[in-house]
C-alpha cells in the first residue's frame, strides 16, 4: 500500500475538522474524494502536504513505509508528495522557471540524482508545457502573478508534470475552470497516470471525474469517509446530491 | 536645546586646527567656513524634538569626539575590493580628498571631467540643518563632475568614497557637485566604503544638476561598517525634459541617514527615487526624501524598500510637494518594509503637500513579515524553509536592485544584502 491513513484527526482554526478518517491508496490508482462543503476534503489535502495551519491531533499516515507526519513539508515534497493548490499563491519577483528549477533540483538532490542545469531544465520544462498547452511566456513570468484562475490551475499541473510525484493530491483543481481549461487540465493529469503513481482527486462536483476517471470514489462527511465505491457512486451523487448520504452516515454511527 | 554643549570643545579644537592649515583657504572661502561653523555651533545637532529627527536619535554622534580625518593612503589590496567589475572609470576619494594617483580617469570621453575644486568656486547649498553646516565648515575641496552638453557617457563613472579610520573617530566631509549639461547622459555610482577598523563619521553633501534634457542615472551604495555614521544630504535639480534616476542603497552604518531633495524645476522633468536599505543588530537607517514638483507635466516615481532584523530601526519619510504651477503632476510613491524579527521597528510617513488641483498623487505603505503562504507554497514544492526565505528576500530586494543598470554593481549590492542578513 502506497498510502495508509488511519483514524486521522485534524484541527484547524480551533475546530476539529477530520474526526477519524481512514483511507488506503495503492500505487497506480486514482481515488476521488467527494463531499459537501465543510466536510473536510481540503483539510485532508492540506494535512497530507504538511500545511502548518492544520494540526494533526490523532491518527497515523504511512506513506511508502514512512511516517509522513514526521516529515516537514519540503521533505514530503522531496519524497514525492505533491499537492495542487486550490488557491495557488502569487509570488512577485520570483520567476516561474527559476522557482520550478529550484524545486526540481531540490527533489533530484534528495533522490541522489544530479541537478539539471539551465539548458536541461528548459528542455524538460518546454516539453511538459506542451502537455498543458501552456504558453511558453508563462515560464518567464513571476510565479502565478497576474495569472487567470485557469492559468494558475494549469500551472499547478504543469509543476506536477515536471516534478513527477509519487502521490499527487489535486485540491479542487476543477474549481474556477471553464470547460476548455478543464479538458486541458484533465488530459494533462491523465497523461501523468502511471503504475507507480497514485492520484487523489478532491472535488465537490463529479464533472471533473468525467475526464479523470477514478478507480475508487469516497464520500467524506463531517470529517470521515462514510461511503466508498466505484465510479458509479460519483454519478449517484451527481443525481441525488449529498443530502441522502448524511442521514445514512449518522445512522451508521449510531 | 541643541545637543552639542558636551562636545563643543572638540569641534572647536578640530576647527581651530583646520584654520591653521593651508586647506582652510583665505578670504571669502575662509569667511564662508567661519560663518558655517558659527551657524553649526549656534544651531547644534537636531534632537528628537525636531520633527524631521523625531525617530532618529543622533545622541551617539553627538557624544563622540571626532577629529577631522587626516590624509591617508589606503591599502592597495583593500582598495581593489572597492572596485566593480567592468567599471573602469573610477575616481577614488580618500577621507574626502580626490586621489589622482589612485583614480583611473584617463579614459574618460572628451567633455567629461572629474576634478577637485575650491569650495568657493562651486555654488553654496542651502543651510538645511546642522550637518550641512558642519560639512560647509570642514569640507576641503569639492569633487566636481562635469559633463558637457550633449555628451553621452556610455560607461558608468564610479566615485569611490573611502573612509580610512584614524586613532580617534574620523570626521570625513566630502562635497560632491555633479553638473550634467543640456542633453548630456551619465551614470554615476557613488559608493561609500570603510577601509580599516575604527569609527568613521561621513557627512557628505551632494549637489546634482541635470540641465534641460539631461539624463542622470545615480546609484548611491553605502556599504560602510556597522560602527560607522553616515549622514548624506543630496540636493538634485532637474531642468525641463530632464531625467534623474536615483537608486539609493544603504547597507551599513550604525546610524545612516539620507536626505534627498529632488526639485523638478522645468516642465516635463522626470524623477525616479528608488531605495533599498538593510539594517541589522542595533543599527538605524533613516531616509527622508522630498520630491518638489515646481513645474507642470512632471512625473515622479518612488519605491523605497527596507529589510530589518535584530533590533534594527528604520525611518522613511516621503514628502511630495506639488506647487501651484505644477498642474498635470503624476506622482507615485510606494514604501515597503520587511521585518524579519519581532524587535525590528519602522516609522514610515508619506507627506503630501499639494497646491495644484489637476494632479495625480498616489502613495502606499506596506509593512510585514515574509508571506507565510508563499513560504509554504515553496516548501510544498521541495524547497527548504531557509532557501524559501532567501528566495523571498531576493525577490523583495530585487525589485529595487534590478533597476541598477550596471550588473556588477547590482550583484555586489545583492551579495551585501545576503551578507548583512547572513543568508
Amino acid at each position: 500500500m502506497l498510502l495508509e491513513i488511519k483514524d486521522l484527526r485534524v484541527r484547524a482554526e480551533g475546530k476539529d475538522i477530520l474526526k477519524g478518517l481512514d483511507l488506503s491508496v495503492d500505487a497506480g490508482q486514482v481515488h476521488a474524494i467527494m463531499g459537501p462543503n465543510g466536510s473536510g476534503k481540503s483539510t485532508l489535502a492540506r494535512a497530507l502536504s504538511g500545511h502548518p495551519g492544520y494540526e494533526v491531533t490523532g491518527g497515523t499516515i504511512r506513506y511508502k513505509g514512512l511516517d509522513l507526519l514526521d516529515l516537514q513539508p519540503e521533505e514530503r515534497a522531496c519524497e514525492g508528495v505533491f499537492m495542487a493548490f486550490q488557491y495557488p499563491v502569487e509570488i512577485a519577483g520570483i520567476n516561474n522557471a527559476y522557482f520550478l528549477k529550484a524545486a526540481l533540483n531540490a527533489v533530484r538532490k534528495h533522490r541522489g540524482e544530479p541537478e539539471l542545469d539551465a539548458v536541461e531544465f528548459m528542455r524538460l520544462a518546454r516539453d511538459r508545457a506542451k502537455l498543458l498547452e501552456m504558453d511558453q511566456t508563462m515560464l518567464n513570468r513571476s510565479v502565478n502573478e497576474g495569472f487567470s484562475g485557469g492559468e494558475k490551475k494549469r500551472n499547478e499541473i504543469f509543476q506536477m508534470a515536471v516534478l513527477e510525484p509519487t502521490l499527487a493530491i489535486l485540491d479542487e483543481t476543477d474549481s474556477g475552470l471553464d470547460i476548455d481549461a478543464l479538458r486541458i487540465v484533465a488530459s494533462g493529469v491523465n497523461a501523468l497516470r502511471a503504475p507507480d503513481r497514485a492520484i487523489i482527486v478532491v472535488t465537490h462536483y463529479q464533472r471533473l471525474l468525467n475526464y479523470i476517471v477514478p478507480d475508487v470514489v469516497h464520500v467524506l462527511s463531517e470529517g470521515r469517509i462514510v461511503r466508498s465505491g466505484g465510479r458509479e457512486l460519483a454519478l449517484e451523487l451527481e443525481e441525488k446530491g449529498y443530502g441522502w448520504i448524511e442521514p445514512e452516515a449518522t445512522g451508521a454511527r449510531a | 536645546m541643541p545637543q552639542l554643549a558636551e562636545q563643543q570643545d572638540t569641534y572647536q579644537a578640530a576647527f581651530d586646527a583646520f584654520r591653521r592649515e593651508p586647506a582652510f583657504g583665505s578670504g571669502a572661502e575662509a569667511d564662508a567656513r567661519e560663518v558655517a561653523f558659527d551657524r553649526f555651533l549656534a544651531r547644534g545637532y537636531p534632537t528628537t524634538r525636531d520633527e524631521a529627527w523625531r525617530h532618529t536619535n543622533i545622541a551617539p554622534i553627538a557624544a563622540l569626539s571626532f577629529e577631522r580625518a587626516a590624509a591617508a593612503v589606503p591599502d592597495t589590496a583593500a582598495l581593489a575590493a572597492v572596485a566593480f567589475d567592468g567599471v573602469s572609470h573610477v575616481a577614488v576619494i580618500v577621507n574626502g580628498r580626490l586621489s589622482e594617483k589612485l583614480s583611473s580617469l584617463a579614459g574618460l570621453p572628451a567633455g567629461v571631467s572629474v576634478t577637485s575644486a575650491a569650495v568657493g568656486a562651486v555654488p553654496d547649498v542651502a543651510d538645511l540643518n546642522a550637518f550641512v553646516d558642519l560639512n560647509s565648515a570642514f569640507v576641503e575641496h569639492a569633487i566636481v563632475v562635469d559633463v558637457a552638453p550633449k555628451v553621452v557617457v556610455e560607461a558608468p563613472l564610479h566615485l569611490a568614497f573611502v573612509a580610512v579610520p584614524g586613532r580617534a573617530p574620523a570626521l570625513v566631509s566630502p562635497r560632491l557637485v555633479v553638473r550634467a549639461g543640456d542633453g548630456a547622459q551619465v551614470t554615476i555610482i557613488e559608493s561609500y566604503t570603510d577601509l580599516g577598523s575604527g569609527v568613521t563619521f561621513t557627512n557628505v553633501v551632494a549637489d546634482i544638476h541635470a540641465a534641460p534634457g539631461a539624463f542622470v542615472d545615480h546609484v548611491k551604495l553605502e556599504r560602510q561598517s556597522n560602527e560607522a555614521f553616515h549622514l548624506a544630504t543630496t540636493i538634485v535639480r532637474t531642468g525641463r525634459g530632464g531625467t534623474f534616476r536615483s537608486h539609493n542603497v544603504t547597507l551599513g552604518g550604525r546610524i545612516a541617514r539620507n536626505d534627498i531633495i529632488s526639485v523638478l524645476e522645468g516642465e516635463g522633468a522626470e524623477c525616479t527615487l528608488n531605495g533599498l536599505y538593510v539594517a541589522t543588530g542595533d543599527t538605524l537607517v533613516d531616509n527622508h526624501t522630498t520630491i518638489d514638483h515646481a513645474k507642470a507635466h512632471c512625473p515622479s516615481h518612488e519605491v523605497y524598500k527596507g529589510i530589518l532584523s535584530g533590533r534594527a530601526r528604520a525611518v522613511f519619510n516621503g514628502k511630495i510637494i506639488v506647487r501651484p504651477d505644477a498642474q498635470k503632476t503624476d506622482a507615485k510613491q510606494t514604501n515597503k518594509a520587511l521585518l524579519l524579527t519581532d524587535d525590528a521597528q519602522i516609522n514610515t510617513k508619506p507627506q503630501l503637500e499639494i497646491f495644484a488641483d489637476d494632479v495625480k498623487c498616489t502613495h502606499g505603505a506596506a509593512i510585514g513579515q515574509l508571506d507565510e503562504d508563499a513560504l509554504f507554497y515553496l516548501q510544498a514544492r521541495g524547497i527548504s524553509l531557509a532557501a524559501a526565505r532567501t528566495m523571498l528576500i531576493h525577490a523583495f530586494a530585487g525589485d529595487v536592485l534590478n533597476g541598477i543598470r550596471t550588473a556588477s554593481v547590482r550583484d555586489a549590492a545583492m551579495r551585501l544584502v545576503e551578507t548583512q542578513l547572513s543568508i
